[in-house]
């Protein structure tokens, strides 16, 4: 790997990634996949899921012990954004969270059950988001309680990401006063009375679980003392991974708008040719180009205490905002065509609104930085 | 090329360079030192900043990269590249010659005779031929393919006639590139252009200072009335004006590597703006604690660090390797805008003390605010406006259409 000294930098891993992830993302996820996949239950191909664990990118930046290939963060986001370009669904992004929460806060003997499968390719998710709170609430609503060896659940989760395929779980629950985590397998995740929550980005499947009932040994528990960083890192790199699919997204937004106008006439010209249309555009791209230098660098600086923090954060408020821009005006600049389901702008429109949601907006974001920064 | 220099060649350079500039960079001086090349508008503001350069020149921190059979020292770029960081970290004042240091200079080690390079490189890097730029004209801006003042070929001389304006270092000058019609009624417009390396101190030359928005000086209209320069002023062959025009836009906006190095603007530091921030006052409390001012200083600093990067990343080739050409043509407008933007902002930052300006002795830092805003239009226009670079990076960026 080569040195991470300096905001910007590419390793050999991250660009060999970033040319293979291009080639089959673009492959495996044509518009046509994309919306195919809309109205399906299942939401995502799992042949393709399992392609890319034999490719091993489930393992990226899980150690060699356990099965993966012992690389980093670094190395997951050009995938991320490749998927991200292509719309594409699956239960990539929340595999490889709950690997790293588990990386950091699993006992021994979790690390070696579960990590080795999730580099495999059995998906996997984290239960963290309640109703009625959010990203800064001190402690879950969601408890735990120890009775003869056991921990019985009680609370809600919502917006679990592929909570119907996923083999794995890690739940966040209140636990003695304190935030704690458990791992649940699937066992357990049917144990709970789920439906399907309607979200905006219909390429994800999310859910709302009620864990009343459930019960798991109290091996199941992660790591207490280990827990805030855990939450700590997935935070970060949820946000990271975020602002990768979004920027990925930007890019191909963009393509999509500018072939429009060029293809587009009124007035005998293409509508391209309007500067209020061209200009705007630009003022998307360049915006996304910022966007994509800040993704770069917090990838290049991830693991670097603060500094990564700082990076990850700006990374985050930066790429919200380029594709919400860059997709709003895609929308504005197809006209009437520009209000139907068959635009692919409203794909992109949606994504930024789902992705603002995950892991702090852009406004959250800021305001995490200004006590980091200012 | 001279060789890649080795990490430890380059620690030991920049170890040098550091030395010498903080034994040599001058105390500021008791008048108001220019912003921007663009602003030097007083006699007393050009003698200093003509040693200034000529000093660097002479300790071998200007134009490292450039041959030594023209004056330079031959050394790879990497070495010129510290030189002119190193001037950037420690406040270095401006190099007054940049139109022939970053425009001129490289543009005729590029594109001109071996005798070309001889009579004019050595002296634009000791700052002794201070060199402008005659494209502008009062009718042809933005559309300088359009330009009308005429060349007409007599013997051994060209005659021209017209007007230039907007010349920065107009009434300094010895040297113009010049950009001139020689072939009337081509069927392109820009087929009719050529491009001079002209004399500016001879008889038919005329400066006439302008007043800049600021109220200093800076640049000038200037005519031309039978002027004659030498045929061999030409640069290129006749008609290929456009052509080299272009070039000279392409070093001037950095768009192409190979200029002299040395600082252009005093380059603008935004942790200044959060700084100002603390010393401001909202309700008796540090303007720094408003929410809402605090969330725009950070989305300023988000987007300084985002340009800042953005240009760290056009040299990581897989990184721009979907539009390679998208970072180089599109940092001006990123960087100018962004810069005109940020002072704004700082004078809001002011509160009522934002009203006061420079030679009023309340105004806060010596009104250097309101100052570098109404100054940060010359780079927003000047070079190619805003408006013009959103063209030219939606049509060789994105290719969206011309007309
Ligand atoms: C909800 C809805 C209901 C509608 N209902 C009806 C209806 O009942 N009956 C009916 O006849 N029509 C209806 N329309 C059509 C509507 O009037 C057209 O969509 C609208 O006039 C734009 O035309 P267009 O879709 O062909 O887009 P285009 O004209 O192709 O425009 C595409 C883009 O180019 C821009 N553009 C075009 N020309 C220029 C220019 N000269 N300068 C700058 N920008 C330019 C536009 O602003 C737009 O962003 C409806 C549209 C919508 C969205
Ligand atoms: C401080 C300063 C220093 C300068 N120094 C020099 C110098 O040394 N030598 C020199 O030759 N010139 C110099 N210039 C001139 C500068 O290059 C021109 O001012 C600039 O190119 C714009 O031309 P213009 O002033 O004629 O404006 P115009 O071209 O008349 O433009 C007026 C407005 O129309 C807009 N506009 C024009 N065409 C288009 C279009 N196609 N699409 C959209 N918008 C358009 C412009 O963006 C601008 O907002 C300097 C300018 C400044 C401000």
């Amino acid at each position: 790997m080569s040195e991470r000294h300096g905001p910007l930098g590419l390793s050999e891993e991250q660009a060999d990634l970033l040319q293979a992830a291009s080639k089959y993302c673009e492959d495996k996820s044509s518009v046509e996949a994309v919306r195919n996949l809309l109205e399906d239950e299942t939401g995502h191909d799992p042949a393709t899921f399992s392609e890319m664990a034999e490719l091993g990118w489930l393992g990226i930046a899980i150690p060699e012990s356990y099965g993966g290939a012992g690389l980093g963060i670094a190395e997951v986001v050009p995938v991320v954004e490749q998927m991200g370009r292509r719309l594409m669904a699956g239960p990539f992004i929340p595999t490889t969270l709950a690997a790293q929460l588990l990386l950091v806060a699993g006992t021994e003997e979790q690390k070696a059950a579960v990590l080795p499968q999730l580099a495999g390719g059995a998906p996997a998710t984290l239960m963290l988001a309640e109703p009625d709170s959010d990203l800064d609430a001190p402690t879950p609503q969601a408890s735990a309680t120890r009775k003869e060896g056991l921990l019985s659940l009680t609370g809600t989760k919502c917006l679990v990401v592929d909570a119907h395929i996923a083999q794995w779980a890690i739940v966040s629950v209140n636990l003695d006063g304190s935030p704690a985590l458990i791992l649940l397998d699937r066992q357990a995740l049917e144990a709970c009375s789920s439906r399907r929550e309607i979200v905006v980005d219909e390429t994800r499947r999310a859910f709302r679980l009620e864990l009343q009932g459930v019960s798991v040994p109290e091996t199941a528990l992660l790591d207490p003392a280990l827990t805030p960083a855990g939450l700590t890192r997935v935070a970060l790199a949820g946000a990271l991974f975020s602002a990768a699919e979004m920027c990925g997204g930007g890019q191909s937004c963009i393509d999509y708008t500018v072939s429009y106008l060029n293809s587009r006439k009124q007035f005998g010209r293409p509508i391209g040719s309007y500067q209020a249309l061209k200009h705007t555009t630009v003022n998307a791209h360049v915006q996304l180009e910022q966007a994509r230098s800040h993704l770069y660098a917090a990838a290049h600086t991830f693991e670097t205490g603060e500094e990564g923090e700082v990076a990850v954060r700006m990374a985050k408020a930066a790429a919200g905002p380029a594709l919400a821009f860059a997709a709003d005006r895609s929308i504005q600049f197809h006209g009437g065509y520009g209000f139907t389901y068959a635009c692919d702008a409203q794909l992109y429109r949606r994504r930024a609104i789902w992705g603002e949601a995950q892991f702090g907006d852009a406004v959250y974001q800021r305001r995490k930085l200004a006590s980091l920064i200012l | 090329m001279a060789s890649s220099p080795s990490k430890p060649e380059l620690s030991e350079f920049r170890a040098e360079a550091s030395a010498w500039f903080s034994e040599n960079i001058p105390a500021q001086p008791d008048f108001m030192m220019p912003l921007t090349f663009m602003e030097v508008g007083t006699d007393e503001q050009f003698d200093f900043l003509v040693s200034w350069q000529r000093k660097v020149y002479e300790a071998g921190y200007l134009g490292a990269a450039w041959p030594e059979e023209y004056g330079g020292r031959g050394l790879h770029q990497a070495f010129q590249d510290v030189a002119t960081d190193v001037m950037r970290r420690q406040s270095s004042p401006i190099m007054l010659n940049t139109i022939g240091l970053n425009w001129a200079g490289p543009l005729i080690l590029d594109m001109g005779t071996e005798e070309e390079r001889r009579r004019y490189i050595p002296g634009i890097l000791s700052a002794e031929d201070i060199w402008c730029q005659g494209f502008s004209e009062p009718e042809n801006g933005s559309d300088l393919g359009n330009a009308q003042t005429k060349a007409v070929r007599e013997g051994d001389e060209w005659v021209i006639n017209g007007t230039k304006t907007w010349t920065t270092h107009g009434s300094y000058a010895k040297y113009m590139i010049l950009l001139a019609r020689s072939i009337p009624d081509t069927a392109r417009k820009y087929a009719g252009l050529s491009f001079f390396l002209a004399p500016m101190r001879i008889p038919g030359v005329e400066t006439q200072p302008i007043r800049k928005l600021t109220g200093e000086y800076g640049f000038t209209e200037t005519y031309f009335t039978d002027a004659r320069i030498p045929a061999d002023s030409l640069m290129g062959e006749e008609g290929q004006g456009w052509a080299v025009a272009m070039r000279t836009l392409e070093y001037e906006r950095s768009a192409r590597g190979g200029q002299a190095g040395g600082l252009s603007i005093v380059a603008p530091d935004h942790s200044e703006v959060v700084e100002l921030a603390r010393r401001a006052k909202r309700g008796g409390r540090a303007a720094i604690e408003d929410p809402i001012l605090r969330d725009k200083l950070v989305e300023f600093m988000i987007e300084a660090q985002g340009i800042a990067l953005t240009n760290r990343r056009a040299s990581i080739g897989p990184l721009v390797q979907d539009r390679p050409m998208s970072i180089p043509l599109s940092g001006k407008l990123m960087a100018t805008e962004f810069t005109r933007r940020i002072n704004e902002f700082a004078i809001t930052l002011l509160g009522q003390a934002g009203a006061y300006a420079v030679g009023e002795p309340e105004a806060i830092d010596g009104g250097i605010s309101q100052r570098a805003y109404l100054n940060a239009f010359s780079a927003t226009i000047g070079g190619g406006t805003s408006q013009i670079q959103a063209n030219i990076v939606a049509e060789h960026v994105l290719g969206l259409p011309k007309h």
